[in-house]
């Protein structure tokens, strides 16, 4: 997440996949694959930071 | 007042941010540029500025901090023998800062704003607002900006400054005098000296008297490598919550009430709707985003074929850049679970707000609170509606019944 500048809106549009670390900066709370219902909301994360810092591989 | 402005020749070579009707709505002139051959505009005006419209072109000069410094942030030079810099001499960091001290000037704040830490702020402000609406209640009428949004932020940065709130009144005198009545430069002057004698005082008392949970004690006994941060920082931070936090949030909690005083089926869509509250706030912050933002070029370079110079000033029009068709669809509507919707209300890249969790927090709690005691309410004549624009837009007085 080096480009993170803490906008929350990852958080905002997927709360079970990304949190925040003591300084507003983005943390992802699962380890691993993305369980296939989440996978909706953590692409619109994606797709909603502006720093583009978040890359979901497949 | 006359206004003795010259009229506007063409959007695209003579803007002025500050004529009356750009104020009050300023979204078809973006568009007109933006939709143009050449959707980076220049004026003359206020000794000159770029102003790019397109979302790409915004985030791009965001994100160039190099280039594009924060040296001068403000859309108009400072009175004459005064130093760049929100307020000249005292900065307010991080800003007027750029790298490398804008690092630290950014990372000792963060935390102070971190999402888990404003949280604490909800019931106060919740509280606050409940007063505000106590007040005019039982009236049937209320002036939506400026007897319930403008005194919602500056309470809120009163209680984190650990000033009293009966400063309210100086406090957005002042900020106005700096944010929104630029183009005074006495005013302006005033209010910069105002600002900054306050907070000395302030300082020093906290020197004598440490107080806990207080943001400026803390701010004091900081240390960098080793070393106690310099007074001014302190001071500038102090300054910097003034000028970033008031005029701004205020504003946008304003542009909101507005909007829900004309969209019943909003109103009624967020009553129903718990879960709607998240996207909906992002989508207001977005279409009504308040907030355009000044960048000095630091060297000639050519962007996007337009020829800048060493000095020059740029606009970052977030509002502008938030309504381009290329980003959003229907980008002049408001749909309150848009779920695309990588909005830049707070900025981009290095200087993004770093006050947004605190900012979402207060228009979501402004509006429950308002709409859980007011369910329904209309503008009382569309017309009378005064705004301030510039580089801070939203109404100024909005009168609603109910
Ligand atoms: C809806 C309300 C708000 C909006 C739209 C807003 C918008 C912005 C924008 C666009 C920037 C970027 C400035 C730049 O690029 O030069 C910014 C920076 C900043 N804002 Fe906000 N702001 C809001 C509320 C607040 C609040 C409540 C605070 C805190 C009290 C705050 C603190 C800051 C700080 C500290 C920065 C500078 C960050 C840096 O330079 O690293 N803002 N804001
Ligand atoms: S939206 Fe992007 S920049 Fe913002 S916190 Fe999430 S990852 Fe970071």
């Amino acid at each position: 997440m080096g480009s993170c500048h803490g906008h929350q809106m990852c958080a905002i549009a997927a709360p079970e996949v990304f949190g925040s670390d003591e300084l507003g900066n983005a943390t992802v709370l699962i380890a691993g694959d993305i369980p296939a219902e989440l996978e909706g909301k953590a692409r619109r994360a994606e797709a909603n930071c502006p720093e583009r810092a978040i890359i979901i591989s497949e | 007042m006359t206004d003795t402005r010259k009229p506007v020749e063409s959007l695209l070579t003579d803007y002025d941010i500050f004529e009356p009707s750009f104020i009050a709505n300023p979204y078809p002139g973006y568009s007109e540029i933006r939709e143009s051959e050449c959707p980076i505009a220049h004026t003359d005006r206020y000794q000159g500025s770029w102003l790019p419209t397109r979302y790409e072109d915004v985030v791009a000069l965001a994100q160039e901090y190099e280039v594009f410094t924060s040296r001068g942030i403000l859309v108009m030079p400072p009175p004459p023998g005064q130093a760049e810099g929100a307020y000249g001499g005292v900065a307010a960091p991080p800003i007027t800062s750029d790298p490398p001290d804008h690092h630290w000037h950014r990372r000792l704040i963060l935390p102070v704003f971190a999402p888990q830490a404003v949280a604490k702020y909800e019931q106060g402000t919740k509280d606050l607002c409940n007063a505000l609406i106590d007040e005019f209640i039982d009236k049937g009428t209320a002036d939506a900006a400026a007897d319930y949004a403008q005194h919602i932020p500056v309470r809120v940065i009163s209680t984190m400054l650990g000033v009293p709130f009966d400063m309210e009144e100086e406090f957005t005198d002042w900020v106005r005098g700096v944010l929104e009545n630029m183009h005074d430069l006495e005013r302006r002057k005033r209010s910069r000296q105002s600002i900054i004698e306050f907070f000395l005082a302030q300082v020093e008392d906290r020197k004598k008297n440490p107080r806990d949970n207080d943001l400026i004690t803390e701010l004091l006994n900081t240390e960098v490598e080793g070393k106690k941060v310099p007074i001014e920082y302190v001071l500038g931070v102090c300054n910097l919550m003034l000028v970033a936090g008031i005029d701004t949030t205020w504003s946008a909690i304003g542009s909101v009430m507005w909007h829900m005083a004309q969209h019943p089926e909003h109103r009624k869509q967020l009553r129903e709707n718990d879960d709607l509250w998240p996207t909906a706030i992002e989508e207001l912050l977005r279409v009504y985003a308040p907030v355009t933002m000044a960048r000095i070029v630091d060297r000639d370079i050519e962007f996007q074929g337009c020829p800048m110079k060493a000095g020059d000033r740029v606009l970052m029009a977030f509002p502008a850049a938030n309504r381009d068709p290329r980003q959003f669809e229907n980008p002049d509507e408001v749909i309150l679970d848009r779920e695309h919707n990588r909005h830049v209300a707070f900025g981009s890249g290095i200087h993004r707000c770093a006050g947004s969790n605190l900012a979402r927090l207060e228009v979501r709690v402004a509006l429950q609170t308002w709409l859980e005691r007011i369910p329904e309410f209309e503008l009382v004549d569309p017309a009378s509606v005064t705004w301030a624009g510039g580089q801070v837009h939203g109404p100024r007085s909005c009168m609603v019944k109910f």
